[in-house]
């Protein structure tokens, strides 16, 4: 990834331009040609650089509720235990990670209620604890290239 | 003395053109000259009433902010670990500042509790090429701060068995970031 990239990405974060031209008026303030501008974020989503650009909603605000949990599954009960974990589609992500708390997952459903409810269902299909821990504040950090 | 006028509007809720248009671009913005007026198109809206939507869920802040993924995987950061901190609540804002603060910081969150098992309410993510450039960079953080003294613990990602957008919720009605 070259300068101009990054003054790019960087530039595409906070500010983007809600107005009938956006990419032009972008163009602008980083001194390109508008289809220059166009052509490059294309092929930086093209190769896999960028996987999206576009809103990110405020979940919490919209009526849904969204939460990580974590479980702690011995490696003989691993396989199983995911396979419950990820048949339900409310389940975003799932990592395994280096821990004794050892499955992480982000789960998002329509009320609490309906959050609660899957968990106690993985919980009682699986035999194992979950804990819930639900995002209390975010320090919005963005995506920082050192330009 | 600056006389402080409050006309912000009662919250109202999303009606259903706004659910359309949120479900319609969760995959990002659609990179043409025109975008809005090729999302107006696709939902037989005019590209005014898509830009002035789009304008109201942001000042209202359904929408957060746009923003760009990126995959750091795939531009060789293999390595994730999600870095968790038992710092005192009255501490809590000014570590997390200080944290967001280093480049190699990614994500920083203050999460609930989970006494007494989980003694944890603050997360970072720490992206790097190798687990040792992970553990040089908490490291020089740690140093440089003096947070020694907070309990913490490493959790470096090992495999990924699902990763997906949380597309398919909007589908269903649900929104996600």
């Amino acid at each position: 990834m070259n300068q101009i990239d990054r003054n790019i990405i960087n530039h595409m974060q906070n500010d983007f331009p809600v107005c009938e031209s956006p990419f032009a008026k972008m163009a602008a303030q980083l001194d390109m040609d508008e289809e220059v501008l166009i052509n490059r974020i294309q092929s930086l989503l093209d190769d896999g650089t960028l996987s999206r650009f576009g809103p990110m909603y405020n979940i919490e605000k919209l009526g849904g509720q969204y939460s990580l949990v974590a479980m702690s599954v011995p490696e003989h009960d691993l396989e199983s235990v995911i396979e419950v974990v990820n048949s339900y589609p409310e389940v975003a992500h799932n990592y395994e990670r280096d821990h004794s708390f050892n499955v992480w997952f982000v789960i998002a459903a329509e009320t609490v209620t309906e959050l609660k409810d899957i968990l106690k269902k993985i919980e009682k299909r699986t035999g194992y604890a979950t804990y819930d821990m639900p995002k209390l504040e975010e320090f919005y950090i963005g995506l920082k290239f050192d330009a | 003395m600056k006389l402080v006028v409050d006309n912000s509007e009662p919250e109202i809720a999303i009606d259903s053109i706004d659910q359309n248009l949120i479900a319609s671009i969760q995959n990002g913005l659609p990179i043409c000259k025109r975008p809005y007026a090729k999302i107006a198109d696709q939902l037989e809206l005019s590209e005014n009433e898509v830009i002035d939507r789009i304008s109201k869920l942001l000042d209202r802040g359904f929408i957060k902010r746009f923003g760009v993924v990126v995959r750091h995987h795939e531009l060789g950061y293999k390595e994730n670990a999600m870095i968790v901190w038992d710092i005192p609540d009255d501490q809590v804002q000014i570590i997390a500042n200080k944290m967001k603060s280093y480049s190699f910081v990614t994500l920083c969150y203050r999460r609930a509790r989970q006494l007494p098992e989980w003694r944890y309410n603050l997360y970072c993510m720490i992206h790097g090429k190798s687990r040792d450039e992970v553990m040089n960079l908490l490291n020089e953080m740690l140093d440089s701060n003096n947070w020694h003294s907070f309990e913490y613990d490493i959790l470096f990602s090992k495999q990924r068995f699902k990763q997906r957008a949380a597309n398919y919720i909007l589908n269903q009605g649900m929104l996600e970031k």
